[in-house]
């Protein structure tokens, strides 16, 4: 197990510990959990020389700051920032060293929502069936950063090196979503009129999206029929729409299973930026057809 | 699930759009004929999963006891979840959708045998029947409280999915005419090992949370998910579950001491 090598000063907004999740638990009830943007969180990993499956955190949009209680090495991905070690700029996308004693500060997102920031070692945290995500829906793995805590990090192997870069490729934030939709499994509930709004109609982010869904504002589906189903499996990128008509894009939290319609599930390349769409964000849906389009 | 329909989760069949269906089940009863069963219905989940659907939660709970042997066979495309449902067996995270593909052209073809239900261990889950709603219960099934309290434990129950929260179990095996609609208003707090019913299903809450189900007793000894554990979940689908009443409330009230 790893030693204390965090203590967090500034926690900021909503600051969890994620990693890759825990799939394959779903049949208990287990949501997948893990980091909402998969590409920023490998990239820290690999930018700093720990596997994938290593721990990072993910902030949301507020950033978060930690003193170092021993020298370690720190990168940040994901929403851009600035970053500053004791007040020092310090560079984004890449290994910092942060000596011991001093504060490694992670800005507000200049764009985008979720920054991550990884550590050598990753941060350590008791694993639950797996994974040391921290899931909002269920509660399993660490609770949210508070100012006080200190984080371990886990050891690093005598061979880990960072990556040698100058810079890392970074696909911009999203200015807008556009989300490439496979029809079903109950497209059926719905009017042809309602699955043309679904395609044509303006949707934006709301600010009451979460790790859960990405919740948007816009025209409402009108539904063939009333009513609820029986509960079923639902998966990431699903398109569920309530009864009040607007649709909501489950996220990594989202509930193992729902009674509520999915009409139709966004291709997995669009969840990554999903992760990183500010409230307001236009979002529009184009039919997937089978064509894997990149972020 | 909120409608006070006496079976809210059950009797909605899907407009299906493949060829084999067509069939409006109707109310599905517990005596659903065997034909019914087997009847599914495949349905994309976007690119690399499936959706079967079934018309009775007898069917549904075989097939995906067959999907689970078939997995332990190694006869299974690798898929990361399968999550039984209500009606249905979600398949996702299959290695592409090719794999999806011919999946769900070769469904329809299986032979699926009727659950045995002989072969697996059962877990008794100890309960006080002391629960808020149990009067409400008793009136809905037209029975005094003794009476839900001795209906409900000497039924056999198999878990048929699990969901809402990990641990959570939806047991089956209550006959039609003891499904009861959820509470009209949520409690905002129902306690961890309250056991509740709501449509027809009987199950038990792992933790605190908030909570619609009619609560009829409290199991207080019984640990549902402890992350520590190996397994975590002391329910998965599939798991076969009896209750035994605490304080001998079938002896006129003569234990009732704690």
């Amino acid at each position: 197990m790893g030693t204390e090598a965090l203590r967090v000063v500034r926690a900021g907004a909503l600051t969890t510990v994620q990693d890759l999740g825990r799939p394959g638990h779903a049949h208990l009830g287990v949501p997948h959990s893990g980091a909402l943007d998969r590409a920023a969180h490998r990239l820290a990993n690999r930018l700093i020389g720990n596997p994938e499956t290593a721990a990072t955190l993910e902030t949301t949009l507020t950033g978060c700051a930690v003193r170092a209680l021993r020298p370690v090495l720190a990168v940040v991905t994901g929403a851009p920032c600035r970053v500053t070690v004791d007040g020092r700029p310090a560079a984004w996308g890449q290994p910092v060293p942060v000596p011991a004693g001093a504060v490694l500060d992670v800005g507000a997102a200049t764009h985008g929502v979720r920054s991550y920031v990884g550590f050598a070692g990753g941060v350590d945290a008791e694993e639950v069936l797996g994974s040391r995500a921290t899931d909002l829906l269920s509660g399993l793995g660490p609770s949210p950063l508070r100012d006080g805590d200190t984080l371990a990090l886990g050891a690093v192997s005598p061979r880990q090196r960072p990556a040698a870069v100058d810079a890392a490729p970074w696909p911009a934030p999203p200015r807008e979503l556009v989300l490439p939709v496979t029809l079903g499994p109950r497209d059926d509930w719905f009017t042809p009129e309602g699955l043309r709004t679904l395609f044509t109609g303006d949707y934006r982010v709301s600010a009451a999206s979460n790790r859960i869904g990405l919740r948007l504002e816009g025209p409402a589906l009108a539904r063939a029929r009333d009513g609820e189903l029986a509960s079923e499996g639902m998966v990431l990128g699903a398109v569920q729409v309530p009864p009040e008509g607007r649709p909501v894009i489950f996220l990594s939290d989202h509930p193992t299973t729902g009674g509520y319609p999915v009409v139709g599930v966004v291709h997995p390349s669009a969840l990554d930026a999903m992760a990183q769409a500010r409230p307001g964000t236009p979002v529009r849906f184009t039919p997937a057809g089978g064509a894997r389009s990149g972020r | 699930m909120s409608t006070p329909a006496p079976h809210p989760a059950a009797d909605a069949p899907p407009a299906t759009s493949a060829p084999a269906d067509g069939c409006a089940a109707g109310t599905a009863t517990e005596a659903a004929p065997p034909a019914d069963a087997a009847r599914l219905t495949v349905r994309p989940v976007g690119t690399d999963g499936l959706l079967v659907e079934l018309g009775t939660s007898e069917g549904t709970e075989a097939l995906h006891a067959e999907l689970l042997r078939r997995r332990a066979a190694g006869t299974l495309p690798p898929v990361r979840e399968i999550v039984p449902g209500a009606r249905t067996v979600l398949l996702d995270g299959f290695a592409g959708p090719d794999a999806a593909r011919r999946l769900a052209a070769e469904l329809p073809g299986w032979e699926v045998p009727p659950l045995t239900g002989g072969d697996t261990a059962v877990v008794e889950i100890p309960v006080r029947y002391d629960g808020p709603d149990l009067p409400e219960v008793a009136a809905l099934w037209g029975v005094s409280e003794d009476e839900v309290a001795r209906i409900h434990a000497a039924t056999a129950y198999r878990v048929a999915f699990c969901g809402f929260a990990p641990g959570f179990g939806y047991l089956t095996g209550l006959g039609e005419r003891y499904h009861v609609p959820r509470r009209a208003t949520p409690r905002t707090r129902v306690p961890a090992g309250a056991v509740g019913l709501a449509g027809g299903y009987t199950g038990v809450y792992p933790r605190s949370s908030p909570g619609g189900w009619q609560l009829i007793g409290t199991a207080p000894d019984t640990v549902l998910w402890d992350a520590r554990r190996s397994p975590a979940a002391l329910l998965s689908p599939g798991t076969r579950v009896r209750f035994v009443p605490l304080d001998g409330a079938e002896e006129a009230g003569g234990g009732r001491g704690n």
